[in-house]
């Protein structure tokens, strides 16, 4: 697929404009701060209705201004559609779909696929886990709508639950605890003996909810395991295989470090010890997984009911990228964990690809940081796509692979020079 | 702002569900111009809704007296009691013409994040109603959200040992639409609750 035409109105530093692209290859290119990365990241969020800059919609809003407009023709098999998103922060975005509204925002994920490189993604190597469980929750939406919905679901399982832990970890302390003004309310409305039941009931919930989220992490683990570390190999070559692998909170134990892998094979790079735990690729049955998680709940009900928090479920896995026999966060250098970044980003790519539709391809900034080797190689693999957007400081920046059309940009004013 | 009484006036009226501030202001110009007559009979209405209306002793319904019209409706199935979770949603059913057993109204849903347990709801009288054996079905009408599920879910686990039939409202494809609007989750639901066609 690719994009036919992008108009903002009222987003980030645009009060307006108005761009036609074309398949193949298209360069943004202007100094640092003129708006060149809004561009990409309006077509991200058609894609994803969330920006992959900041977590809340406010700053997505030009100074002033009280909503924000993004349209997007989308050519898909030579049909077009048009995509156009209202944010309305502090209220409820709005969405249309050649021209008649959508009940729900969610219902025009999906018409546009992007895969996103940018500076970010270092995070996806070096930060905190969340950044890869967003990674892989990301890419299950891209792929299947649906999973937007279990998503929500399971985050609001969490948050009920989190709430009644709270109550009774201060009942447990008594009237007076340090934490009492926090849910005064939830304290009084609930008595000691009805925690532990109505638990019981947020437990099947969290197990549902938290067993379709597990199962299609697990699956998509195991799809991705050998393209990432294909695209990492084409990257580096020579500097150790890049492995992923799945640590479950699910599995007993309970600390990361002895957790189990989703596949098991020997290409994790984790040892036998981890595929005798546990869960093999088969074991992604929603029911069983359910049960699973609701023996562990069970397990480590003490300690939740002590600290008034879930301890087990997809929320607090891990996927766990590995170099060598080594892991990567905190072991890889600055090259490594960008080529192990970018290998991510590609193994999506090429699993959104294997659907028969190619997505589109969004470059931000990413060559300046790529010694020429690796600037090359990465050039090579993405230049066949049908459409790869890139923004760059200066033209040299570009790869000579991947000549094409070209806007400068400056000033907040986009203007067509190849 | 304006003068005192009509600002309070916008201020009470923006606090009520589904108004905001233009809306409150809105009403409150409309009240202003309209005849004494007529706001007086609004007011009155306020006013003896909360005095004479009380909630019924047996299903915790809106009723004028101690008990609902429904409970002292001698024509309805004693067998069957359906769970809900606002008198509103009585209404709904009763508009189907569908069901005519009993009802009860818990007074809302479990949801720990608005400080909402089981002892909030109207379980035990539940409980007490059923303790006689009479009834023979159970069915809950919670909304179909996550906390409607749990709190069905809670019920169904609390009633279990008595042995009554326990039922839960389909839910699924709207009637007279297209199956391609239906949204993933509810056609998904839809599946789940496929049942046997019988010719």
């Amino acid at each position: 697929m690719h994009v036919a035409h992008l108009s903002l109105a009222d987003f980030r530093s645009y009060e307006s404009v108005e761009l036609d692209l074309e398949p193949g290859v298209t360069a943004f290119v202007g100094p640092n701060g003129q708006g060149k990365t809004n561009l990409v990241e309006a077509l991200g969020y058609v894609a994803t209705l969330s920006s992959h800059r900041v977590a809340g919609d406010a700053p997505l809003v030009r100074h002033g201004a009280t909503r924000a407009i993004i349209r997007a023709a989308v050519v898909k098999d030579d049909r077009r559609a048009l995509v156009e998103l209202e944010i309305n922060p502090g209220r409820a975005n709005r969405a249309r779909l050649n021209r008649s509204p959508v009940p729900r925002p969610r219902d025009v994920l999906g018409l546009l696929r992007t895969v996103l490189f940018a500076p970010e993604d270092l995070a996806l190597v070096k930060g905190d886990p969340s950044e890869r469980r967003r990674f892989l929750d990301d890419l299950l939406v891209a792929r299947a709508p649906r999973f937007a919905g279990v998503r929500a679901d399971y985050d609001r399982v969490l948050k009920q639950r989190g709430a009644l832990l709270r109550t009774a970890a201060l009942a447990r302390r008594g009237r007076g605890g340090p934490r009492r003004a926090e849910s005064e309310a939830a304290f009084a409305a609930a008595g000691a003996g009805d925690v532990l039941s109505t638990l019981e009931v947020w437990d099947a919930q969290l197990a549902r909810y938290g067993a379709e989220l597990l199962g299609a992490r697990l699956e998509l683990v195991e799809a991705l395991r050998p393209l990432a570390a294909e695209a990492y190999a084409a990257l580096a070559p020579g500097s150790g295989a890049a492995t992923l692998s799945y640590r479950s909170t699910l599995s007993t134990g309970g600390d990361t470090e002895s957790d189990v892998s989703a596949g098991g094979g020997v290409s994790t790079g984790l040892s036998t010890e981890s595929r005798s735990l546990g869960i093999t690729p088969a074991v992604t049955d929603r029911d069983a997984l359910a049960e699973r998680l609701r023996a562990r709940l069970l397990e480590v009900r003490q300690a939740e009911l002590e600290r008034g928090v879930t301890l087990v479920g997809p929320h607090r896995d891990e996927l766990f990228l590995g170099l060598g026999d080594l892991p990567a966060r905190g072991y890889a250098s600055h090259g490594e964990s960008w080529s192990f970044a970018l290998a991510l980003r590609l193994a999506a790519y090429e699993l959104l690809r294997a659907e028969g539709t190619d997505p589109v391809l969004i470059l931000d900034d990413v060559f300046a940081e790529l010694d020429t080797q690796r600037r090359r190689r990465l050039a090579e693999i993405v230049a066949p796509a049908e459409q790869v957007l890139i923004t760059a400081a200066v033209p040299e920046d570009v790869p000579a692979e991947l000549s094409g059309a070209r806007f400068d940009v400056s000033e907040g004013s986009v203007t067509r020079v190849a | 702002m304006y003068e005192g009484v009509v600002q309070n006036l916008i201020d009470e009226l923006g606090m009520l569900p589904g108004v905001g501030p233009k809306s409150a202001q809105r009403i409150a110009f409309h009240l202003l111009a309209a005849d004494p007559a007529d706001v007086k009979r609004l007011a009155h209405a306020l006013l003896e809704v909360k005095e004479k209306v009380r909630f019924c002793r047996v299903c915790g319904n809106v009723a004028a007296e101690e008990e609902c019209r429904i409970c002292r409706d001698a024509r309805r199935d004693d067998h069957v009691i359906c769970v809900v979770e606002e008198s509103k949603d009585v209404v709904a059913i009763e508009k189907t013409r569908e069901f005519r057993g009993r009802y009860h109204v818990l007074g809302g849903a479990i949801s720990p994040i608005d400080g909402i347990g089981p002892d909030d709801l109207r379980i035990r009288e539940l409980m007490t109603r059923l303790a006689d054996g009479r009834v023979t079905e159970l069915i809950i009408a919670t909304d179909p959200n996550l906390e409607g599920e749990a709190t069905a879910t809670y019920l169904a686990r609390l009633v279990k040992p008595m042995g009554l039939k326990v039922t839960r409202l389909a839910s699924g494809l709207p009637v007279g639409g297209d199956l391609e609007y239906a949204d993933e989750v509810t056609l998904g639901r839809a599946f789940e609750g496929r049942r046997l066609l019988d010719v």
